[in-house]
């Protein structure tokens, strides 16, 4: 790829994630409701021309050495700690493709029915991709702030489409955290301001093991509130009380697209904590390492408790989503190269599957009341659709005495394929062999009782810490089994007396399309664990990152009488 | 002038959390202003130089152009798009308050009135 494109190419090309959604959504503005056929198709197309696009920096991301795999743009053309920087490596060139592919899957199945269910879906889709895709370039903290409320104003918009009381109230709870958590966003980085007169990633982690003693505790107690800011966003307990309902109530589509939204806030943590508080950041380094443990073990367990206590599909791909957000966390804050690469492995996976399973609840939903509108979840009842309040079963459940009829009894496509996605799902998430799911939780493991690499690891003990990490990622693996499975057995072997099950290709097509993506991932697990290997060595080097953001040359400006340390203007 | 703006914002942020906690939809949404305005105030202390009481903000004939002359610059920038980006989500979440008023019938934040004798005894707005 890199012979077709030169390197000025790609590094234009860094900039197509954030303008592209942004004019698509300007245009889509601009057509009246009534153009909806032309809207979908715009939607769609910019989805997969980001797929492309995004591919192909993941490419070139992969394909370079270790020292100079990092674009940076400079959008005002001014050098790095005054103007603002896009930066692009191997870790935000595989979120940006993960974030692309959930959502064509996610803007594809929406073209079924449910981008009629209100107005503006494809605009507010569009700047939903637009801040996500900004928050995972951007190399500047207050540039963050901006992507991640564009984000956060384009789901507000998102969450609320159909209407109906569920999701208005849901989306109520939802808006006044992430309120909240703005405002402690915006605290922490005005204190890191504050602190060291800057704001790029780069020039902060410069700072950070120069600054004097007295100011010390400022800038942890910076730093803890800028994180508790990442960590609402990430859904991690005991500040995710709000995800369920908000996940739940909103429209597939939506909930497909929001399982990279807690992503978004790991990656954030992820980022800052690697650049600032690495092993280069003298007293500070590894701060706050307890607590991301902690905060990700107890999440990874109440996700997977979570999961035992639902039925609906839309709470279970909700809690799944907090198991992953915790796994991850959890298996980041130990600062290990290794154990990061397994998790930036089972990261994509574990995601796609969660989005697939949204896709999928949707679906089995239709199936099970087909005359359900627009505004599903309205009765009283449908806490629990299998059980009634005395915990016993509500409709025909027993196997045993219609086993005659099962036999012989042909399975439609459409149920066997509807079934067969399930079944992937459930590999992936409770991490069970042949999937992704197991081969991250593995990498994850093996990382874990060998963090020196498999032959250089005698004698090391993972400690307190380890063992109990492990310990939860297999009990949380073995519950969401228990749950999925539960699920699974009322939803496809106790379904006597239904209509059969009927999908559409734009429903079927994202659905075993994510599952293909899992599939891929499985079968190039060694060129991806290698990939995500020297994502996370690179991580751990901060030096490399530092000193390609702050050495990025502005071009020369070929106006005559203008020199380069004059530009005309600069963007604000 | 370090002590005022700091109980001022003290005040604003502790009425603020106060009010977020309030069970009615309207004092959730006073609360998050209070809190909004309050981080605005904190932005501006954050300049570089301190507060910078008596400085030019922007340019001026006469006055030699360095950070000893004027405030810090960086700080404005970020309350004015922190201002901008509030100012927004206020309206926005005003729009879902009254939405949720309107399908739920109640101004409380979970959608529907507790039991009688249960919960803080607030009067809300007559369903």
């Amino acid at each position: 790829m890199s012979d077709v494109l030169d390197s000025a190419a790609v590094q234009h090309l860094m900039l197509v994630p954030v303008l592209l959604p942004l004019l698509v959504a300007a245009w889509m503005m601009l057509l009246g409701e009534e153009r909806h056929r032309l809207k979908m198709a715009l939607n769609v197309g910019s989805c997969a021309v980001l797929l492309a696009v995004s591919s192909t920096l993941l490419l070139r991301a992969a394909q370079e050495g270790a020292a100079n795999a990092l674009g940076v743009y400079l959008p005002g053309n001014w050098q790095a700690p005054f103007g603002i920087v896009l930066a692009l490596d191997r870790l935000s060139a595989l979120m940006l493709v993960l974030t692309s592919l959930l959502a064509l899957a996610a803007s594809v199945f929406a073209c079924a029915r449910w981008h009629r269910a209100g107005v503006h879906f494809h605009p507010l889709f569009q700047l939903q991709l637009m801040g996500l895709c900004g928050a995972f370039l951007t190399a500047d903290l207050f540039n963050l702030f901006v992507f991640f409320e564009v984000t956060l104003a384009a789901s507000y918009g998102l969450l609320l489409h159909g209407s109906g009381r569920a999701r208005v109230l849901a989306g109520m709870h939802y808006i006044a955290i992430n309120l909240a958590a703005s405002a402690l966003f915006l605290i922490g980085v005005s204190m890191l301001y504050g602190l060291t007169g800057t704001l790029n990633m780069a020039d902060l982690a410069q700072h950070i093991p120069t600054l004097p003693d007295a100011d010390r505790g400022l800038l942890h107690a910076a730093a803890g509130i800028l994180a508790t800011a990442f960590l609402i966003k990430a859904a991690v307990w005991p500040l995710n009380f709000w995800l369920v309902p908000a996940y739940s109530a909103a429209t597939a589509p939506v909930g497909a697209l929001f399982a990279i939204m807690t992503k978004l806030g790991i990656y954030a943590i992820l980022r800052l904590w690697t650049l600032l508080f690495g092993a280069e950041a003298g007293a500070s380094a590894q701060f706050g390492s307890q607590w991301l443990l902690g905060a990700g073990l107890l999440t990874m367990a109440f996700g997977a408790v979570g999961m035992m206590g639902s039925q609906r599909l839309g709470h279970l791909a909700g809690y799944a989503a907090l198991v992953s957000s915790g796994t991850v966390l959890a298996a980041s804050s130990f600062g290990q190269n290794l154990l990061t690469a397994g998790m930036l492995y089972y990261l994509p996976g574990s995601t796609l599957a969660v989005g697939a399973l949204f896709l999928l609840g949707d679906v089995l939903d239709r199936w099970r009341s087909p005359n359900q509108g627009a505004d599903p979840y309205e009765q009283e009842d449908e806490e629990a659709p299998f059980l009634n309040a005395r915990l016993e079963h509500t409709r025909g459940f027993n196997l045993d005495e219609n086993e005659d009829a099962l036999v012989g009894r042909p399975i439609p496509a459409a149920t066997a394929f509807v079934g067969l996605a399930f079944m992937g799902c459930t590999l992936m998430l409770a991490g069970m062999p042949p999937l992704p799911g197991f081969l991250g939780k593995f990498a994850m493991l093996s990382a874990l009782l060998n963090p020196l690499g498999l032959a250089a690891s005698a004698g090391q003990q993972p400690g307190l810490a380890g063992w109990t990490f492990l310990a939860v990622l297999i009990v949380s693996g073995f519950l969401a089994l228990t749950a999925l499975v539960r699920v699974g057995i009322a939803h496809f072997w106790a379904s006597q007396g239904r209509r059969p099950l009927r999908v559409g290709l734009a429903e079927g097509l994202p659905i075993g399309a994510l599952l293909l993506a899992c599939v891929l991932l499985a079968v190039a697990a060694g060129p991806a664990l290698h990939f995500t290997q020297a994502a996370a060595d690179a991580l751990y080097a901060p030096r490399g990152y530092v000193q390609a953001v702050l050495g990025a040359e502005p071009v020369p400006s070929s106006a005559a009488g203008s020199t380069p340390s004059e530009p005309g203007e600069k963007t604000p | 002038m370090e002590l005022t703006l700091a109980l001022a914002i003290g005040v604003l942020t502790g009425s603020g959390v106060w009010l977020l906690l309030r069970p009615r939809t309207f004092q959730v949404i006073m609360g998050l202003s209070l809190i909004s305005y309050a981080v605005n105030l904190f932005i501006f202390s954050m300049g570089r130089l301190g507060l910078a009481t008596g400085k030019e903000p922007v340019l001026h004939a006469g006055v030699p152009q360095d950070l000893a002359h004027y405030t810090d610059p960086m700080p404005q920038a970020l309350v004015l798009t922190a201002i901008v980006i509030g100012f927004a989500m206020t309206a926005l979440f005003l729009v879902v308050l009254l939405a949720s008023r309107g399908l739920a019938g109640t101004d409380h934040v979970d959608g529907a009135e507790p039991p009688e004798g249960d919960g803080p005894d607030d009067e809300g707005l007559a369903p």
